[in-house]
């Protein structure tokens, strides 16, 4: 377990670029991503606390949750954002299905999606359930969003 | 070229879907000094002291600011709220202090170290304790309160911050003519709106006197309008920048944070200022959604025809009113729901409590104003062993007949609901509400409910539409409503792109808000946006083309009225080949020989609402809205009646929509609402400790409708008759979705069960208890 008490200067690995940064022991990851540094700000502030899922990103292939995840423990892995997901299915569905309306949950959404494809070889309405319940989305009646993963998937060779 | 009534993709979908959307607080300038309020850990209590010391000897504090700073009131309607406590502290999570630092971080810890003493006082926690004969009183000075914007009608010596009257014909003769009168109470918590984007705003003070604001409002120029009237500045001083707004559902039309950021700015010298709420004070310190406590009596015709209603609606508006005494007329004016009912007796309280003050939500009163009408109405079918559908299509509200306000009603403000009644028994397949038998404890049953609304916005709120050309011929647009989520900016460009017959994709809007440079919108609020921005969009379409005419007949060596706009061409009607493009006369005509007349095409489309008026104080007579919005819900549910567990298999929607602009937005606007209204009736409730601490103010706590708990199915279709004075016809939709799904939920459970279902949210436990409990 890596220990550290003042400034701390770390390699991040996000969405394919390397970056060498200062960071502070209290500094979450979801701040690290935000601030003036990487101004990546596509994961959003929700709750601070683990409970909306709006800041998640994928790291090493794994949605986290960055409010609850601190700075320094995410060095040396391979951190993707919504950013770094430009161009490709995920998003894409949920454009064409009209998966969003304010907008401000969407990345998260968009993550876990596409985390969930990384990691199931084959989805079926239960296994999007349980992946996709962590998040919270307050404009959309849901549908939109199950069907925007669900055309993903089918996209990508995941669908059944 | 056909524009309207095809989904075309939104403006902000693909910046939207790739995380590249900027709100409120994605862009931060270095150097800005965050704001963090201490909050009241009482919801009612004497302040005796404060003591600041240790706050401000943390390093980085640059001011620490108390009521004793801020030594005026604010308000909406009624001047009532002083932006931090004076004295007494009212509610739970109430700003007591703010504490002004370099980073987030050391103001959170400064104002942890606020030492306050409080003297504890009598908790008013629910609306009957604020309605005692001895109640503490929460506000003792309420008859002394300047009111900013008439009307509204305290009670001095009460609890009681507004009294609207409905006074429709006489009641009293009617009882004795009816064969069946029913009483029915509903009772609905207060809700939160709990949009994904917590509340934000920055300020700065500018030397030369010009006031920035960075704001998550919908109502950038009401925003504008309060500073301005608060800290004595021209409106043009203060400058308000909305970007796209991560949810609002009316929460956001309220002005808090931009009060608070000013006092924080000020106090440092003009520096900006950010205030950013964490989620708990945005549940707590933020206003709420209003709770309600309504009763009815119906009395009806053998028949089914509802002969007298006497109702009255007292709201939940907690510690202070802001819009409190504008959502209490527009449930007044509509009280009834869409029935015609002749003689109506209806008062509407608006009553303080020690909770968190309430302000605008997603519909203005009409959902918990709907779930108590329908409630009452299915009482009186069981009463008249009617089919519930069939007693509200003899009693829905018909053309020729009048609100309760008296407002005349026609086919094109009102609609039709009698037709989306009849396309919703067809739709949910109604079989008047019989429990049908699926499994082992397992039933089905259908519930429906109507509704209605119209706008209920001040007779003078304003829209207005700027169009510039670009040189290539595409078009600017600048409105100055603001982008939530529903669509609005898109809608807009529909509508222009439509009136100048050119392609969408060449019609570019201004996706923020900018109160210097964009033409005021009143408030993004209201469902109204369509109505009132689409008709300055038409009018500034009109002035757009009479200025393309005009130019194009010199170069063209004709009439205007020889001519015609499409195509982004202005051509001869007879001889469309004779034609100038509007990149030939966007920016002036150019002869052959070089010189050159006109210069940029620049129109411009002002509207104001016609014909409203403030309801009379004594019968309430006057006119709420331009139209109403009728539409009728239904679900059907599956009830475990061993656990009371029960899902949504279907929900259904039918609105007559006027006309349809955006199909797949209209419908996803409308799935979304479901959803909420879903959400309120399975689970939400700001719940309240019995010393008034808002004890849910998380996420996790305070819980909502996730992926896998929507609708097995959601069914939305739309009638469409229009309204003729709105833009192609097309009538207010955006919060509508919400609107009776609790209703039809609370029908639904309460056939399943043999039970009044007249309590919000419902729950296994509380249909457990409402069923006899152990007895069960």
């Amino acid at each position: 377990m890596k220990s550290i008490t003042g400034a701390y200067e770390g390699v991040f690995h996000i969405n394919g670029q390397t970056r060498r940064m200062v960071v502070f022991p209290q500094d979450t990851l979801l701040s690290l991503l935000r601030g003036h540094a990487v101004s990546l700000s596509g994961a959003k502030p929700g709750c601070e606390n683990g409970d909306c899922g709006a800041c998640t990103v994928v790291l090493d292939g794994l949605p986290v949750k960055s409010c609850m995840k601190l700075a320094v423990e995410s060095e040396d892995t391979a951190i993707t954002t919504v950013e770094g997901l430009y161009d490709t299915e995920v998003p894409k569905q949920f454009l064409d299905k009209w998966a969003f309306q304010c907008g401000y949950c969407t990345s998260g959404f968009i993550l876990v999606a596409y985390a969930m494809l990384l990691n199931t070889s084959r989805v079926n309405d239960a296994i999007i359930t349980e992946w996709l319940r962590s998040n919270v989305c307050r404009c959309t009646g849901y549908q939109e969003i199950h069907e925007a993963v669900w055309a993903a998937a089918n996209a990508r060779g995941n669908g059944t | 070229m056909k524009v309207i009534g095809c989904s075309i993709p939104r403006k902000d979908a693909r910046d939207k879907v790739t995380g590249r959307a900027k709100y409120n607080h994605d862009i931060t300038v270095g150097g800005t000094l965050y704001a963090v309020p201490r909050l009241a850990e009482y919801a009612h209590a004497a302040i005796k002291n404060i003591r600041t010391v240790a706050a401000l000897k943390v390093e980085g504090v640059r001011a620490v600011l108390t009521g004793q700073d801020t030594p005026f009131l604010v308000g909406e309607v009624l001047e009532d709220r002083p932006p931090l406590a004076h004295g007494r502290v009212l509610y739970w999570g109430e700003p007591v202090a703010l504490v002004v630092a370099d980073s987030e971080e050391k103001a959170r810890l400064a104002a942890s170290l606020i030492d306050i003493d409080y003297e504890p006082l009598p908790v008013v926690n629910s609306i009957d304790e604020a309605l005692k004969p001895n109640a503490p009183l929460i506000h003792p000075d309420v008859d002394r309160y300047t009111i900013l914007n008439h009307p509204v009608y305290p009670k001095s010596h009460t609890n009681i911050a507004d009294h609207v009257h409905v006074r429709k014909g006489p009641t009293d003769p009617l009882w004795p003519q009816c064969d069946v009168v029913i009483e029915s109470r509903s009772v609905l918590p207060q809700i939160d709106h709990m949009a994904m984007e917590t509340r934000s705003a920055t300020v700065e003070i500018l030397p030369g006197g010009r006031v920035l604001v960075h704001s998550t409002t919908q109502a950038p120029f009401a925003v504008q309008k309060m500073l301005a009237h608060y800290f004595q500045l021209d409106q043009g001083q203060v400058v308000v920048m909305a970007p796209l707004v991560g949810g609002a559902f009316g929460g956001k039309a309220a002005v808090q944070l931009e009060i608070l950021a000013y006092l924080a700015s000020r106090a440092v010298g003009g520096q900006m200022v950010s205030v950013v709420n964490s989620r708990e004070q945005d549940f707590a310190m933020s206003p709420v959604g209003t709770g309600l406590d309504a009763h009815f009596r119906l009395g009806a015709r053998d028949d089914g025809k509802i002969l007298a209603a006497e109702i009255t609606y007292r709201l939940d508006i907690g510690a202070y009113t802001d819009s409190a005494p504008r959502i209490a007329r527009a449930i007044a004016a509509q009280c009834t729901g869409p029935y015609a009912v002749d003689n109506v007796k209806c008062d509407v309280l608006c009553v303080y409590t020690n909770h968190t003050y309430t302000t605008a939500f997603r519909g203005f009163g009409h959902m918990p104003m709907t779930f108590a009408i329908e409630r009452a109405i299915e009482k009186l079918a069981d009463a008249l062993k009617m089919d519930s559908l069939a007693l509200r299509l003899m009693n829905a509200i018909r053309p020729g007949q009048s609100s309760p306000t008296k407002a005349r009603l026609t086919a094109s403000n009102v609609g039709d609901l009698p037709k989306a009644l009849n396309a919703m028994a067809k739709l949910i397949e109604w079989n008047g509400g019989k429990v049908m038998k699926v499994g082992p404890h397992l039933i089905r049953v259908q519930g429906i409910a109507s509704f209605w609304k119209t706008s209920s916005s001040p007779p003078d709120a304003v829209s207005g539409a700027v169009i510039t050309m670009n040189k290539d011929g595409t078009v600017n647009l600048s409105i100055g409503a603001v982008e939530c989520g529903p669509g609005t900016k898109t809608t807009a460009a529909q509508i222009l792109a439509e009136k100048l017959q050119m392609p969408v994709d060449r019609v570019f809007v201004h996706l923020d808000v900018n109160t210097e440079v964009d033409p005021e919108h009143w408030k993004t609020v209201a469902s109204l946006s369509t109505y009132m921005v689409g008709k300055a969009v038409e009018e500034a379409c009109k002035d757009l083309i009479r200025q393309l005419k005009n130019l194009a007949a010199i170069a063209l060596k004709c009439s205007p009225s020889d001519l015609a706009v499409a195509g982004e061409k202005v051509f001869l009607r007879d001889d469309p080949q004779v034609m100038v493009r509007f990149s030939d006369i966007a920016h002036g005509y150019r002869f052959p020989e070089g010189d050159t007349i006109g210069g940029q095409r620049i129109a411009r489309g002002s509207f104001v609402i016609r014909h409203l008026n403030l309801l009379d104080e004594e019968t309430g007579e006057g006119r709420p809205g331009p139209g109403w919005t009728v539409g009728v819900q239904g679900v059907l549910l599956e009830v475990n009646t061993e656990t009371f567990d029960y899902r949504v298999v279907k929900a259904a929607s039918v609105i007559d929509a006027g006309k349809v602009l955006n199909p797949q937005g209209a419908k996803s606007v409308v799935m979304g609402g479901m959803c909420q209204g879903l959400s309120y009736a399975t689970r939400e409730s700001v719940v309240y400790g019995s010393d008034g601490t808002f004890l849910n103010r998380q996420m996790r706590s305070y819980r909502t409708v996730r992926m896998g708990e929507q609708p097995e199915q959601y069914l939305v279709e739309f009638v469409e008759t229009p309204q003729i004075d709105a833009p192609f016809g097309a009538r207010p939709l955006g919060e509508h979705g919400v609107l009776a799904m609790p209703a039809a939920v609370a029908n639904a459970l309460s056939r399943a069960l043999g039970i009044e279902a007249n309590q919000p949210p419902f729950v296994p436990e509380s249909l457990w208890a409402l069923a006899g409990g152990e007895k069960a």
